[in-house]
């Protein structure tokens, strides 16, 4: 099998990180204008926290649901949604890599990584 | 306050705030926070979740210029990540617990930290591979990077426990204020680890974006992310960032270092007294 240098992995992890975001700021940017124009004069406060509790999953669903019907809010958070993808994606590209130059124990500490956040999904909420 | 009137309030301010990080090196988010929490009468706890979600854009960014240019070490990138992320978890957790009062004085204590740190004179170091630590080489943390001129520089590292350790108060003030905590990350690899500044800062800043995502699950499921906060924030943060880092080629740095380190104590203490008197 063909040895993956460094040098590739950087380019592509490279070209990851930089249309993530691009495509994460695209999306959020056009729910902003949609927003603006259908809510511009609601009045906003955010004076107080409102603790929520939802799981990642209803987090996920609820805001894909709303991106459905055309709702600018919803949109945004789509984006937030991309942008959080972004690194996660450069991890798993990076377990890929360690995995075929047979880098065993950088494939181990990957999958530790990948292991701590995914505790967290079932960690930040209580059940 | 109408949502048009917030948002380009916002807009402003996170443009402010980027250009302000990327002149002092301290990054937007950390700035973002007093200015939502303080002078716009936003909720610490939105305003951190606001910052986390700045620090991934403006590090992913910039993150994939270094990337490129093959400085970066991903090795130990990966490796600090171990510490960052469950630093992170440990942090968030203690953040949805804390009464706002105390997140605001920690907030206060670490951005005084930072903005000292800052003025602080750093030393370049350059261990060489024969020189490395044991626990360095078999974790086949030694490696080199370009100079412009097309050379390879090679290097070692040294104190790997100590860095990783650290490390893990980084990623645990990452979680706790949603900052990118850049001034516990330099002081992990350079003062500790020994690391070559070139690579310390851009790996420091490839790994934010994965420390975030730790906290930022839980930021997530605990409502801490207003989208009509976060998009002129982010927006407004890299236009800042882009624009500073503009200025930063043609102005002097020593002294606008200087002079913005002190505007940022002023902050923190304005935090500080805020979140002692329960104004927050």
């Amino acid at each position: 099998m063909k040895k993956i240098n460094d040098i590739d992995l950087q380019t592509i992890l490279g070209n990851v990180l930089r249309y993530g975001v691009w495509t994460a700021l695209s999306v959020a940017l056009l729910g902003g204008v949609l927003v603006l124009f259908t809510q511009s004069n609601n009045t906003v406060d955010f004076s107080s926290f409102i603790e929520q509790d939802h799981n990642l999953f209803q987090v996920i669903e609820n805001v894909l649901m709303n991106v459905s019907k055309g709702n600018g809010e919803a949109i945004i958070f789509l984006g937030i949604l991309l942008l959080f993808l972004t690194p996660a994606l450069r991890l798993v590209l990076s377990l890929v890599a360690f995995i075929l130059e047979k880098d065993w124990m950088y494939v181990i500490i990957s999958l530790i990584v990948i292991g701590i956040i995914t505790l967290s999904v079932s960690l930040g909420f209580s059940h | 306050m109408t949502l048009l009137t917030f948002t380009l309030i916002m807009f402003l301010g996170a443009f402010a705030a980027g250009f302000i990080g990327s002149l002092s090196g301290l990054g937007g988010g950390i700035i973002i926070i007093p200015l939502l929490s303080v002078f716009l009468g936003v909720d610490m706890h939105y305003a951190i979740g606001t910052a986390l979600v700045a620090v991934i854009a403006t590090s992913s960014g910039s993150a994939s210029a270094y990337v490129k240019e093959g400085i970066t070490n991903m090795r130990l990138g990966m490796f600090l990540e171990m510490a960052t992320t469950a630093g992170a978890v440990a942090g968030a957790i203690i953040s949805t617990n804390a009464p706002t009062s105390i997140l605001a004085v920690i907030f206060g204590i670490t951005l005084t930290f930072s903005a000292i740190n800052s003025l602080r004179k750093k030393e370049d170091h350059l261990v060489l591979p024969n020189e490395s630590s044991k626990l360095a080489t078999q974790l086949k943390l030694n490696s080199n990077y370009p100079t412009p001129t097309g050379e390879k520089v090679h290097y070692g590292m040294k104190n790997i426990l100590g860095g990783f350790s650290m490390m893990g108060l980084a990623g645990m003030m990452s979680g706790l204020l949603g900052i990118g905590s850049g001034a516990f990350k330099v002081i992990a690899m350079d003062t500790i680890m020994k690391v070559p500044f070139k690579v310390s800062t851009t790996t420091s800043n490839f790994m934010m974006g994965v420390t975030a995502i730790a906290s930022s699950v839980i930021y997530l499921q605990k409502g801490y992310i207003k989208p009509s906060i976060c998009m002129p924030v982010i927006i407004g943060v890299l236009l800042g960032a882009m624009a500073g880092a503009k200025v930063l080629m043609k102005a002097n740095p020593k002294k606008l270092k200087t002079f913005f380190a002190f505007l940022i104590l002023a902050l923190a203490i304005n935090m500080m007294y805020n979140g002692i008197m329960g104004n927050l």
